[in-house]
């Protein structure tokens, strides 16, 4: 088991350092300048200075980025329920939901800003809300409709009403579907939180701060920023990865059984 | 458990089913069924593939309703005895559900029945033990072969003590040595708790093997063609290699193919 953890990780973290090896032996070399490319030392050193700053960037942006992502899940479960009860509501709702998810939602902020105050952060949220719906919403719906027939005839078959079905079958098989959607909206909160923060509001953010300091040539500064919105990005996608395997430690094992 | 009276455990009478009735797809999957099985008989539906055997199963199951005609189970309607639990239900995938260990399974039946937890665990080992399986009782159903999670599933079907079980192509899926296996298994368990048996299957053998009567059936609209008696006795795996068994399946056989004949000459007319 520690033996095919560390065949695991092991590797991409080889991959990881040879890369950011590479990377710092072709500035180096080639004698490229920091506002086309800065090593990743200088990189490193910045975000030690900016450490901070950073903290607090990250904290205001991954607030956004989880208020937008708990609502935006929260309105998909919900609104995935009522779609499966409802099929008027469901053959109306659910191809306009997979158009929509195609569009670039973030592209609305700019609108969502005029709405409100200059400072207040609600626009970021309800764009993160809105980006997050989508995937939630798609994926859950799917699982709870998609359910093997077999099995709700069984249930049927043990006099069991729409609502037993409901709960002991839809329920159940709309699970990994509802994280398939999460760990897909993860990511797409964090992108959408920084994306948004391109478009107005208060400077106090991620990306906030990587326009500024490329505005003002700190590109060590900016990538340091880009860094952090990396590793924020990472830190999503392994929460929602997370909270799958504690939710379904059945799932877990019967992936490790199948790898052998 | 069940009263020994006369109640055949089904009845049915003078059963049609129409699907899309009235509209352009309107099938007629059974017309003018009539069939009684008794308390601790096995019956085999037999027949080519649309010809309603899955139908009559529906029906005495109340997963469908009947356009004409009345299905009784257990001197009770059919939708009586589907609120009551009177029967058990298999079909062809054994529907297992990966969210549950193999013992969680067998206890859906007896959860929606109210039972409280002790008394639904105990029932589930009892049932494996049954189907012996008992070691697998906190496995999940993908760690098991094919014929494991139909007994598992016979198991589930069983442990309500239903007193009548119904199978739709129980083993169709399994191999053919594994499928022998499973035949015997679920007559030894049929034969120790007296539950009566309607099943539903393509093999002429699996039929002869596990009825005591073969209905064969014919195709569009369905109906009985004929009920072949197989008064074989007790079944072994000698019955297999009994003169008289292959007297049996070769009778059906010849049944089945003048049900076949007539279905393609009936399709030629059109």
């Amino acid at each position: 088991m520690t033996a095919r953890r560390l065949r695991l990780i092991v590797p991409p973290i080889v991959v990881a350092f040879v890369f950011l090896g590479v990377w710092e032996l072709f500035v180096v070399v080639r004698d490229i300048k920091p506002y086309l490319l800065p090593k990743p030392s200088f990189i490193a050193e910045n975000i030690s200075e900016q450490w901070d700053g950073m903290w607090e960037a990250a904290r205001n942006t991954g607030t956004n980025a989880v208020i937008g992502l708990a609502s935006g899940a929260f309105a998909g479960v919900l609104m995935a329920f009522v779609a499966n009860r409802f099929r008027v509501f469901r053959e109306m709702f659910s191809p306009l939901a997979a158009a929509i998810n195609a569009m670039p939602i973030v592209a609305l902020t700019p609108m969502f800003n005029n709405l409100f105050s200059i400072t207040s952060t609600t626009p970021r949220r309800l764009v993160v809300t809105i980006v997050v719906f989508f995937p939630v919403f798609l994926n859950v719906l799917r699982g709870l409709t998609a359910v093997d027939p077999a099995q709700v005839e069984l249930l049927r078959s043990y006099a069991a009403g729409d609502a037993t079905v409901l709960r002991k079958v839809r329920v159940p098989n709309a699970l990994p579907f509802l994280f398939t959607g999460l760990k897909v909206a993860a990511s797409l909160s964090v992108i959408s939180a920084i994306v948004a923060e391109y478009l107005g509001g208060p400077q106090n953010g991620l990306g906030n701060r990587i326009t500024s300091a490329a505005s003002n040539s700190a590109y060590g500064r900016a990538w340091a920023y880009v860094a952090a919105a990396c590793v924020m990005g990472l830190v999503f996608y392994v929460g929602a990865f997370v909270a799958e395997r504690l939710a379904m430690p059945w799932r877990s094992k019967r992936a490790a059984a199948q790898a052998g | 458990m069940s009263p020994s009276d006369g109640t055949p455990a089904v009845e049915i009478t003078g059963v049609g089913k129409m699907f899309n009735a009235g509209k352009p797809g309107q099938v007629d999957a059974l017309q003018d069924v009539s069939l009684t099985v008794a308390r601790g008989e096995s019956v085999a539906l037999i027949g080519p593939s649309g010809c309603g055997k899955s139908t009559l199963l529906r029906l005495i199951a109340n997963l469908l309703e009947p356009t004409a005609g009345t299905v009784t189970v257990n001197g009770k309607s059919a939708a009586q005895a589907r609120q009551d639990q009177d029967y058990g239900m298999a079909f062809q995938q054994a529907s297992l559900f990966d969210w549950r260990t193999v013992a969680r399974n067998i206890e859906l039946p007896l959860e929606l029945k109210g039972w409280d937890k002790r008394r639904r665990r105990d029932k589930a080992l009892e049932m494996l033990d049954l189907v012996q399986l008992r070691d697998f009782a906190d496995h999940h159903p993908w760690e098991l072969s094919g014929g494991m999670q139909q007994r598992v599933a016979i198991a589930r079907a069983l442990s309500v003590d239903p007193p009548l079980l119904l199978m739709d192509e129980p083993f169709g899926a399994l191999d053919e040595m594994t499928r022998e296996h499973m035949q015997t298994e679920l007559l030894r368990i049929c034969s120790q708790l007296g539950t009566t048996v309607v099943l539903v299957t393509h093999s002429i053998p699996e039929a002869v093997y596990l009825a005591n009567r073969v209905v064969v059936m014919s195709p569009r609209p369905g109906r009985i063609t004929k009920i072949v008696e197989v008064p074989l006795g007790e079944r072994t795996e000698a019955t297999r290699e009994d003169t008289a068994f292959f007297e049996k399946i070769t009778e059906v056989r010849e049944l089945l193919r003048g049900v076949e004949a007539s279905a393609r000459s009936h399709e030629a007319a059109w």
